[in-house]
């Protein structure tokens, strides 16, 4: 065991899964919050175009997404984000894990959109607010606030899934160490679990940390 | 009648096959409070929202002291400010005080700048009575508070005329008069008025006219004494003697 941690950079792995992981669910969020507000706007559509999104998005297996991101888009149509093919696959990975967890953030932000009463948003619209107003001031800040458990989930979810980027694209994230170790030393069970571990340190935290958020922000009706 | 504020001309609304609104003229002069009351499903609520346009309707007009309502956007936006509407559910805005419900309009619509705003809803505050619980959530106040609340969220916005959409119906007994009274002082500071309710008492002491809906049709106006004790309609005779009799 200390050998495979003197000899392979097992702490930097998980550097790079944090990476990760922070960077998509940056974009998750963006991409999320966009879907989530084409889904909710008076205009049929672009209510389309947000359900589209998410049905095709959601129903679509995360490992298709990352092999067509680098076998379709990166080899085929050249679309090349680096020189280097690491550091294309990297931020493939991180596209493909924003797209694909924006849909289900979207979800969590419109089951949050469906705990407000909807005389709140009638009320804002009476008062003379803008639908850009009546977002930013009065639906959006109780969807997040009622959306972050699932919120969380979705992270936790997230964090597990750099995992796939391994596996698909070679990006040299944890899962992609375990495999690399596990070539060249032989299975080991304590190698197994040292990577297991890993995950539930990086996760577990997170969730005690988000449900106890969303028992505090939650929206006193 | 004073100068025509609300000026309903022709007005036809329907959801679907129902016909919800059926040319309907009316017209609201300037200090004028107006009661509008009606079976259940007559279309009153249907009335007071498609006034700011909160629903749309198919033919005829409506002009806002003197203004024409425009399609959704920016310009709609700006005439609802003019317009108070206070809910038979309050509607406040559960994630913010009572004081960020009163100074979110001023702000943001009116681009006030907060110092003023604040003062101006404190003063507001003060004059519902809430004054001392500006920085609760409104969970945390009763419904009569809340609905009091909502009242001084319109008037912030000053408005030209205030829609009420059965703003007691929700309330338990004990909390109706600590509403009227705050909607009595209004009325006697020369708010213009609509407002849909089955308080007959708070009808004869403030308003000018009763408007009795029925089926979607205005079928009588007059002024309350007038109106409660002589309706000419069968139909109005028939709902009156099913309110008043308790
Ligand atoms: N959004 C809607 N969609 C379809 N029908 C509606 C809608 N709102 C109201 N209605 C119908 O229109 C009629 C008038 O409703 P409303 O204006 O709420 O009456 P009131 O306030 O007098 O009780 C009722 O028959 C009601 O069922
Ligand atoms: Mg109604």
């Amino acid at each position: 065991m200390g050998e495979i941690l003197s000899e392979y950079d097992v702490l930097g792995a998980f550097w790079v899964t944090i990476q990760l992981s922070v960077l998509s669910a940056i974009g998750s969020l963006l991409i999320g919050t966009v879907m989530a507000v084409l889904r909710v706007s008076p205009v049929a559509v672009l209510r389309l175009i947000g359900t589209s999104y998410v049905n095709i998005v959601r129903n679509t297996p995360l490992t298709l997404l990352m092999a067509f991101s680098v076998l379709g888009l990166s080899f085929i149509l050249g679309l090349q984000l680096s020189d280097q093919a690491t550091t294309n696959s990297y931020w493939w990975a991180v596209i493909m894990l924003s797209i694909y967890h924006g849909a289900f953030v979207c979800e969590a932000l419109r089951s949050g959109v469906n705990t407000i009463p909807p005389g709140q948003a009638e009320a804002a619209r009476a008062m003379g607010l803008t639908f850009g107003q009546s977002l930013s001031q009065v639906l959006l800040p109780q969807a997040f606030r009622g959306a972050i458990a699932p919120l969380g989930s979705t992270l936790i979810a997230l964090i597990k899934n750099t995992t796939v980027a391994a596996v698909i694209l070679g990006t040299a994230e944890a899962a992609g160490q375990l495999a690399e170790i596990t070539e060249n030393e032989g299975a080991s069970l304590p190698t197994f679990f040292l990577f297991a571990l890993g995950f539930v340190i990086l996760t577990l935290p997170l969730g005690i940390l988000f449900t106890n958020l969303s028992q505090r922000l939650s929206v006193k009706r | 009648m004073s100068e025509p504020l609300v000026v309903m001309d022709g007005v036809n609304k329907h959801f679907g096959d129902l016909h919800v609104l059926k040319d309907i003229d009316l017209t609201v002069g300037k200090g004028e409070v107006v009661i509008l009351i009606g079976p259940s499903g007559s279309g009153k609520s249907t009335l007071c929202r498609t006034i700011n346009r909160l629903e749309n309707f198919e033919s005829g007009s409506i002009t806002i002291d003197g203004v024409e309502l425009p399609e959704e956007g920016k310009e709609l936006a700006a005439l609802r400010a003019d317009v108070g509407m206070v809910f038979q559910s309050f509607n406040l805005f559960a994630h913010k005080t009572i004081l960020q419900n009163v100074t979110l309009g001023p702000i943001k619509v009116r681009k006030m700048g907060k110092a003023d705003a604040e003062k101006k809803a404190m003063d507001l505050l003060e004059r519902v009575g809430i004054a001392h619980q500006a920085q609760k959530y409104p969970a945390q106040l009763s419904g009569g508070q809340q609905q009091r609340v909502a009242i001084a969220r319109s008037l912030a916005m000053d408005p030209k005329v205030m829609l009420f959409d059965e703003p007691t119906s929700a309330l338990d007994p004990e909390m109706i008069n600590e509403v009227l009274d705050v909607m009595v002082e209004l009325a006697h500071s020369g708010m213009t008025m609509i407002v849909v309710t089955h308080e007959m008492g708070f009808a004869r002491k403030v308003a000018n006219r009763v408007v009795f809906l029925s089926d979607g049709e205005i079928v009588e106006q007059a002024p309350p004494d007038e109106f409660f004790t002589n309706p000419t309609t069968d139909r109005c005779k028939e709902f009156l003697s099913k309110i008043l009799t308790h």
